[in-house]
């Protein structure tokens, strides 16, 4: 063979080999979380390792629309993933544990089963005291409640409570309007226990708003607001009624986005919870609320928040669901 | 009719004689195409960040149909990579010269194919699915691996480039717009040709091999079938073979007969309107329709995609060829006043590319740096911002293109008819309603 036809020879397979193995080899080098909607399969990966206090440095990029990201329970701004950019973000823990990452955009009907985590490893850089008993556990599972227990009332009031109105007639009644008895006890529990003294019905509905009033502060309702229209208004809808941009989606969808289910737990897709309805809502305490939105509802499209809302961000949360149910303010 | 001889200049000419220019030219392609596969496959799905649709539909696209066809003709298939491993396989090597005995099996095409009807559906099966090709990386990476695994394996089986002569669906118009391009290859004096011992240009010689387009140089009359390979050139012993530069749509003057071409030429014409109006247009149904790809709704764009070009395009023409005089077939005179469509299809291909090219071309840069989309940033551009380019003259130049058409194919159109002796005012009123058609479409 001539050496002009090996050296050809050679350049055109080196040519091919590289073209092939020189972009193969950087690709591999560029670990990328992708982003695709929940029913494409989500996050890519989506158990990421970590250790404690290692700074952890990472890629994202979404691979169809617009999707966000954040870890829950950390104080964290949620970041977004753009289709075909690539978004960098460095992390670190200080305690070990499971962290949930989820998507904060609504990206599609399934958009809350887009999470994934990460797994810190390590030992805490300041160790915590150990917590009691009580603080271990969540209110709801220290009250033993059934939070799957249908909870209608009988009476609803005939107009919406004024906590406005109450807070003059709460004062002169003997009733406990501490933390523990608000969140342990249902505006209808509270509304039964007045019919011990002469309001009529509707004065005692006006001081079941004040005694809730009374129990937050404005900040944690604006921000019990703010965490509402980020994830809780796709479906349940920015007035609460029910009726968020997905609520048709999932009503329509049904069974065909719910989890493979068999026999008795097979239930058919509810439709998003409309917080105005007084019939549900004066039945819940503010711990019911709590285990529904930590746990979720089972069999249903509500996920659940445990392991996102910090406990704190959950009790804002309640304060603002009732306040579509009771007026705050003239 | 005024030609300049490029060969006359030795640079030049020694330029196309030598392998090695155009070698390298090939290895250098090939790197892009392979390149282009394979981030298809691995990059980003995200069309607009991958290297696969960003340099394949928008850098590779505005090239050939903006520069390649109407200046240089066949001039991409020059230094298309596409043949080059199926030819190293069938040949034996790369530069030595043709062995004695044939590699592989070497058949002749067969008979009844030999004519464009392939490439002809070759082209529409991708312009059906060209919605989806046209923004997937996934699946531009596949077709492209298909079509240089297509060749390789043709080139095993049959002799020369029959994917490129016969098959390739880019090829196909390229052919047919190469005739109105001021560049040709052809041979200086005919009966040097004619008295040509052994004919090695197409046979073949120690100095090169056959003509792998299956053309005999001697006969060329059109730039269709040549693909300027420069492989005569390396083998005429007599050096009668010339590169000369000439008028544009000087083969136009000469129409063909042939039906392939003629609906080659109503192919590309009715599917640039169908593009401008489905792609361009501002209506949601038809982009939907063509975008998913399987469903009823796609099976009736397929439906309507194909009665404008097969059945409304040609039947308006040929009822308006109908009544004449003239004692031609009327399947000739179709054939032949086609020909007119031929600068008229370019422009509106040229017209229509000039929007989504200038709106587009920006993605170049950031995909530059950040080829596969993966967040790579290699010459610090990958975060260039998407921004249409010269949108001022945007309408003015696809106007001049659209308006340049109409007149271009006026002409081409009298020249025909004066060569089959028919009227050409049916042909230019055609055409000036497909044109109003267009500029409604585009502006």
């Amino acid at each position: 063979m001539k050496r002009s036809e090996l050296i050809s020879r050679i350049l055109i397979t080196a040519t091919i080999v590289g073209a092939v193995g020189a972009p193969l080899y950087f690709w591999s080098r560029t670990p990328l979380i992708h982003a695709h909607i929940a029913e494409d399969g989500g996050w890519s990966p989506d158990v990421i390792k970590a250790n404690v206090n290692e700074p952890l440095n990472l890629k994202l990029t979404s691979d169809d629309v617009v999707h966000g990201f954040a870890v829950g329970q950390m104080d964290m701004q949620s970041v977004d993933v753009l289709p075909g950019k690539v978004t960098d973000i460095t992390l670190t823990f200080d305690k070990p544990g499971i962290y949930t990452f989820f998507c904060t955009r609504w990206c599609g009907l399934n958009h809350w089963r887009m999470r994934g985590t990460i797994e810190v490893s390590g030992s805490p850089s300041d160790p915590e005291p150990a917590l009691s008993e009580v603080e271990r556990f969540p209110l709801y599972v220290t009250l033993d409640l059934d939070i799957d227990a249908p909870h209608n009332v009988p009476v609803i009031p005939s107009s919406q409570p004024s906590a406005i109105s109450g807070e003059e007639l709460a004062t002169n009644l003997p009733i406990d309007q501490s933390t523990d008895y608000y969140r342990s006890h249902s505006p209808y529990q509270v509304f039964d226990e007045l019919s011990r003294t002469s309001l009529t019905e509707i004065q005692r509905w006006d001081v079941v708003a004040s005694i809730w009033k009374s129990n937050m502060i404005p900040e944690s309702l604006a921000n019990g607001g703010q965490l509402y229209a980020q994830n809780c208004a796709a479906c349940h809808g920015e007035n609460g009624a029910g009726d968020g941009v997905f609520a048709d989606d999932l009503a329509a969808s049904g069974e065909a986005s719910m989890q493979t289910m068999t026999g008795t737990d097979n239930m058919m897709m509810q439709t998003p919870v409309d917080f105005n309805d007084p019939t549900r809502m004066l039945g819940a305490s503010p711990a019911l609320l709590q285990g529904k939105i930590l746990r979720g509802g089972m069999g249903t499209g509500m996920p659940m928040w445990g392991s996102i809302f910090t406990e704190e961000q959950i009790w804002d949360l309640i304060a603002f669901l009732y306040s579509f149910q009771f007026e705050y303010h003239n | 009719m005024n030609r300049i001889e490029l060969t006359r200049i030795s640079f030049i000419k020694n330029a196309l004689k030598s392998r090695y220019p155009q070698l390298a030219v090939f290895i250098v392609v090939l790197a892009g195409y392979i390149f282009a596969i394979l981030a298809g496959l691995v990059g980003s799905p995200v069309g607009s960040h991958n290297f696969s649709i960003v340099f394949v539909w928008i850098a590779w696209w505005a090239v050939l149909i903006l520069v390649a066809v109407p200046f240089f003709g066949r001039g991409w298939c020059a230094v298309c990579p596409i043949p080059l491993p199926g030819e190293w396989l069938q040949r034996g090597g790369v530069l030595s010269p043709p062995h004695k005995k044939p590699n592989w099996l070497n058949l002749r095409w067969p008979k009844f194919l030999r004519n464009i009807w392939l490439q002809n559906i070759s082209f529409l099966l991708l312009a059906l699915f060209s919605s989806v090709l046209l923004t997937t990386p996934n699946i531009t990476g596949i077709v492209l691996a298909a079509m240089l695994f297509a060749a390789i394996g043709l080139s095993t089986v049959f002799e020369r480039r029959a994917f490129c002569r016969y098959l390739c669906p880019v090829g196909g118009f390229i052919g047919l717009y190469s005739q109105t391009a001021p560049i040709e290859l052809r041979i200086k004096d005919k009966q040097v040709c004619v008295t040509c011992d052994g004919k090695p240009c197409y046979n073949g010689s120690q100095a090169g091999y056959g003509c792998p387009w299956d053309v005999f140089p001697g006969g060329l009359t059109k730039n269709t079938y040549c693909g300027l390979c420069m492989e005569c050139i390396r083998t005429c012993p007599h050096d009668n073979i010339a590169i000369n530069l000439r008028p544009f749509s000087t083969d136009l003057a000469k129409p063909s007969t042939r039906m392939d071409e003629a609906f080659k030429a109503f192919i590309m014409l009715g599917s640039a309107m169908i593009y401008a109006g489905v792609l361009l247009g501002p209506w949601g149904a038809f982009k939907d329709a063509a975008y998913n790809v399987g469903t009823s709704a796609w099976f009736i764009y397929a439906v309507i995609f194909l009665a404008i070009i097969f059945v409304i395009l040609p039947g308006l023409f040929a009822l308006g060829i109908l009544k004449s005089k003239n004692t031609l077939p009327l399947k000739q005179r179709f054939a032949s006043l086609a020909t007119a469509l031929i600068p008229l299809g370019l422009m509106f291909w040229v017209a229509f590319s000039l929007s989504f090219v200038l709106t587009n071309a920006s993605y170049i840069i950031a995909a530059l740096s950040d080829p596969l989309g993966i967040g790579w940033n290699l010459f610090g551009t990958a975060n260039a911002i998407w921004q249409p380019m010269l949108t001022t003259i945007l309408a003015p130049a696809q106007t001049l293109s659209l308006v340049g058409g109409l007149i271009w194919s006026a002409r081409t159109a009298q020249k025909a008819a004066n060569e089959t002796r028919t009227s050409s005012i049916s042909v230019i009123a055609f055409s000036f309603i497909l044109t109003l058609v267009m500029l409604w479409l585009l502006l």
